[in-house]
């Protein structure tokens, strides 16, 4: 937490209302996103019990489970679900462009568009990573066959999940975190991770301060909660009679219809609340404009899109239960570069994530005073543009002579400090050597070089390429982390449990009913 | 009675005390340095009564479903005299169970009377001591509490095993019991295995799933505290009896249903550093006057009373509020409510990056150079200001 951030959340909480700690928007919104609202079984290990899904506030579309414990209706749940998801995903492969790779040596296609998943909070994007884990490995022949698109609906579900975990990335996103990327709420994190109390704070209805309406949607009675978790007391007051009248109905056509519309009518009611209010936080994200540097991230999720699409259409199997040593390295490597880079692109694209870091004396401000962009340094082989500039902040400096600096204005270009010395009125002066993003001349085109007078953020952040790291290839997996994995993929699960292993898992009897 | 007991007596109104089980217990361990529910649970006091009647009530339901499938894990796998739960402990301990084991229900045949009847003590007792490998513990292993010496891995602990050939005994639901704050607590675990391994081990049996090897950390924390309760209860007893304590394995056993299935998969957990922290907050407790020398003379926390009279008397204990309560503490409401002018009710990273400063107000003063601050705050008011300074320039968007 930044001091900051520390700062807008207590100033929220006297505001009585959220204030903002960004001033772009710094993820990409998708026209028409696949907003889904999960429910699932108390005590169970990730049963669905119901779904609220649709690409359009009044497209909803309620899938339940009438009896979450009957593994066949859970998997009847996972191909209605892929029913609706699958085309959406299908909707976006129409157009492709062209993206030179190889320094323009070859040419590769994307699509121009990817579709974008939106839950609630963390949790549900935990509960369609361990769906997706639930349903990638089924069989579609067999002792217990479930319909192919189950596990294809588990891989793509794997996919977004493995995306979420992305920094920057923005093809599954939780509300409540998108929400307080932008906003500093009056409460702790632990309570930001409700979306209605976090809504609350930013967006208070008429007549309240941010704290009561918190307080009040912290109430289930009032407000239901955003899932995946149910209420314990609707648990027990209308979900288990509900589905206790369901099972009951046995082979009467006429009660189990109208138990099933009671049960969608309970479960509807606790859902369309969340529904309304991500429709509402979406808006509210929209007003924000969007940051210079969101839409070259969003290629890089369409890149991943594409990528999983081609995958999947040449016949790849589905993803690890977990990675191997080198895999998982690799992994690790992309997401800290990943990291790295977005905060820097949020810092380029926005002051007010940039002061976090002028404030960490990791970037100043200043007006530049002297300027000589025709310096060329000819001490070397041959003479070179190096025009250097002089400014004044009243910031504190806090970066060694030699070090190299950058500015967001001008990304492409370095600049090398020569001299840091204090002025009067507590000011510093501070000479610069620039280099980089002016041609090729000795003569520094317009525009490329500071002016005087110009008001100039200079940073120790780059966001220049970040070269790769090596890893060895899995067979060549160092003993220190276990050694060439064996022939076949090794399984990873506890080995006292017995059985069980290969691709599919015997998750038991499909048919299976207990509890 | 005790003048102390008459204190607590008096605290909570003059009503039994509420019955402290292993759930309630590791949660003490969470908020150690809080005066305001030191005082009420060694009171025993009736904290989700007090939590209603001051108008904060705590949401502490717990799902039915959640109940029955909890229970139905737990039949499922105690099944059969517990034959493949002892195959799995063993499995896990990396040793030969040694032919099928005895199995002693220590809780069925009083189960609706409660935990209270002297005689399923006594028979607990007496059966778990009997398990323990008489005089030859002694000799062996380290005397007293030396958890750092102890092996930590099965394997390494095949060294003690018994060659009696005594097969491994389970022992289900045993009633255990442990001074917590002057009073004698009863606490069952849902398994004791003896004689595997040389050792006891605790045995819990819960409904979270273990998928690909990993389980929810917060819950398999919560459990880690929990069995550390009956480590420490286990230990007690065999210590009380003349055997060595560290005959009790630090390492538990967590038995989930694996992946989405119902298959049971057995997983050790060290609670070694949950055994040292609840040792301290039970010996704090077991100092309760040194508690109560703190506490105002009329305190009262007896939910039968004015709530007015109720919200004072609780003010006048100092809580220490974190927004970790609201998973922990009936009262935690009750508190945020009192703390939503300070810092720590915005999370402890949130005071930290404040320099510290408590108070909210006393933050937006510093920040906007009102006043310079005590000369403590001296440099948490120059970053303040300079925080201030850098937000309003980024909002009112001066070029940056």
């Amino acid at each position: 937490m930044s001091t900051l951030r520390a700062l807008a959340k207590a100033q929220a909480l006297a505001a009585g209302v959220a204030q903002p700690v960004a001033t772009v928007r710094h993820l990409h919104l998708s026209p028409r996103p696949l907003v889904l609202v999960p429910l699932t079984m108390a005590g169970e290990a990730n049963a669905p019990l119901a779904v609220l899904v649709g690409d359009a506030p009044d497209a909803a579309r309620l899938l339940i489970v009438a009896q979450p414990r009957n593994r066949d209706q859970r998997f009847a749940f996972a191909a209605e679900l892929a029913g609706v998801v699958l085309p959406y995903l299908d909707s976006f492969r129409g157009g492709t462009e062209a993206v030179a790779v190889d320094r323009g040596r070859d040419v590769r296609h994307r699509y121009v568009d990817a579709p974008q998943l939106l839950v609630p909070n963390p949790a549900g994007i935990t509960f369609l990573r361990l769906f997706g884990r639930s349903t990638r490995f089924r069989r579609v022949d067999g002792d217990y066959p479930v319909h192919p698109s189950v596990p294809l609906l588990g891989r793509w579900l794997t996919f977004f999940a493995e995306r979420a975990e992305h920094p920057g990335s923005s093809a599954l996103v939780a509300l409540t975190e998108a929400l307080t990327l932008h906003w500093a709420t009056g409460q702790s994190a632990v309570e930001d991770l409700h979306l209605p109390a976090v809504l609350g704070w930013i967006d208070p209805p008429p007549g309240l301060d941010g704290a009561r309406a918190a307080a009040r949607a912290e109430d289930p009675s009032l407000c239901p909660p955003a899932g995946p978790a149910t209420d314990p007391d609707f648990d027990n007051r209308v979900l288990a009679p509900a589905i206790a009248a369901y099972a009951g109905a046995g082979d009467d056509e006429a009660a189990r219809r109208s138990a099933y519309a009671e049960l969608e009518r309970a479960l509807r009611g606790q859902l369309a609340p969340t529904w309304d209010l991500m429709w509402r936080g979406l808006g509210l994200l929209a007003a924000l404009p969007p940051g210079a540097r969101v839409e070259d991230r969003w290629a890089r999720d369409r890149d991943a899109f594409t990528a999983h699409a081609e995958h999947v259409d040449e016949g790849g199997g589905p993803q690890p239960r977990r990675d191997g040593a080198v895999a998982a390295a690799v992994r690790l490597h992309r997401l800290e570069r990943a990291l790295t880079s977005y905060a820097v692109q949020r810092a380029y694209d926005d002051p007010l994530v940039m002061a976090e870091h002028r404030l960490a004396g990791e970037a100043f401000v200043g007006d530049v005073t002297l300027a000589d962009p025709g310096r060329v340094d000819d001490t070397g082989k041959r003479p070179v543009l190096r025009p250097r500039i002089q400014v004044v902040t009243t910031e504190p400096v806090a970066v060694p002579l030699g070090a190299t600096l950058y500015s967001p204005a001008r990304p492409g270009q370095k600049a090398k400090v020569v001299f840091v010395t204090p002025a009067a009125d507590g000011k510093t002066e501070v000479v610069l050597e620039l280099s980089g993003g002016m041609g090729r001349g000795l003569t520094a085109p317009p525009g490329t070089v500071p002016e005087v007078g110009e008001r100039l953020c200079l940073t120790t952040l780059s966001d220049g390429f970040l070269p790769a790291g090596a890893f060895p290839a899995p067979e060549e997996t160092p003993w220190t982390h276990g050694g060439p994995p064996a022939a076949a993929p090794v399984d990873p699960a506890p080995a006292t449990a017995p059985a069980a292993s290969g691709p599919a898992p015997a998750d038991g009897d499909p048919a299976e009913e207990w509890g | 009675m005790t003048s102390t007991a008459q204190r607590l007596a008096e605290i909570r109104g003059g009503k039994p005390p509420r019955r402290h089980n292993a759930r309630t217990i590791a949660a003490l361990t969470g908020n150690p340095g809080c005066d305001r529910r030191a005082v009420l649970d060694s009171a025993g006091a009736d904290k989700p009564a007090l939590a209603e009647q001051v108008g904060f009530p705590a949401r502490f339901g717990q799902s039915r479903f959640a109940i029955t499938r909890g229970n139905a894990f737990e039949a499922q796998v105690k099944a059969d005299g517990g034959a493949e739960l002892l195959r799995l402990v063993a499995e896990r301990l990396g040793v030969d169970p040694g032919g099928p084991g005895t199995w002693t229900d220590l809780g069925a045949d009083d189960r609706p009377g409660g935990p209270d009847q002297p005689d399923r003590a006594e028979r607990s007792r007496a059966a778990l001591a009997a398990a323990a490998p008489a005089a030859r513990g002694r000799a062996h292993l380290p005397t007293g509490e030396a958890p750092t010496a102890e092996p930590q891995t099965g394997e390494a602990q095949t060294g003690d095993a018994p060659t009696s050939g005594e097969p491994a005994a389970l022992f289900d639901h045993p009633l255990l019991s442990l001074d917590v704050a002057g009073r004698r607590v009863h606490l069952e675990p849902d398994l004791v295995a003896a004689r595997l391994a040389g050792r006891f081990h605790v045995v819990e049996i819960k409904s979270f799933p273990v998928i690909d090897g990993q389980a929810d950390p917060g819950k398999v924390a919560a459990a880690a505290v929990q069995s550390a309760v009956y480590v420490l209860a286990l230990r007690e007893l065999l210590a009380a009896e003349g055997h060595d304590p560290s005959l009790v394995s630090s390492d538990v056993v967590l038995v989930c249903p694996r992946d989405f299935a119902n298959q049971p998969v057995a997983s050790l957990v060290d609670v070694r550093k949950q055994l040292l922290v609840l040792r301290r907050q039970l010996d704090r407790m077991a100092r309760v006057d040194d508690l109560l020398a703190r506490v105002p003379a009329n305190f009262t926390a007896d939910p039968a009373a004015d709530p007015d009279h109720l919200r004072r008397a609780l003010s006048s204990v100092p809580a220490r509020y974190a927004p970790d309560c609201l998973a922990a503490c009936e009262l935690a409401y009750f508190c945020r409510h009192e703390a939503r002018a300070e810092t720590t009710a915005l999370g402890r990273p949130v005071r930290e990056a404040l320099g510290g400063v408590a108070d909210v107000a006393e933050v937006l003063a510093l920040a906007a150079g009102e006043h310079p601050g005590a000369p403590e705050q001296a440099e948490a008011a120059a970053l303040l200001r300079a925080a201030a300074r850098l937000r309003a320039d980024a909002l009112t968007g001066r070029p940056s």
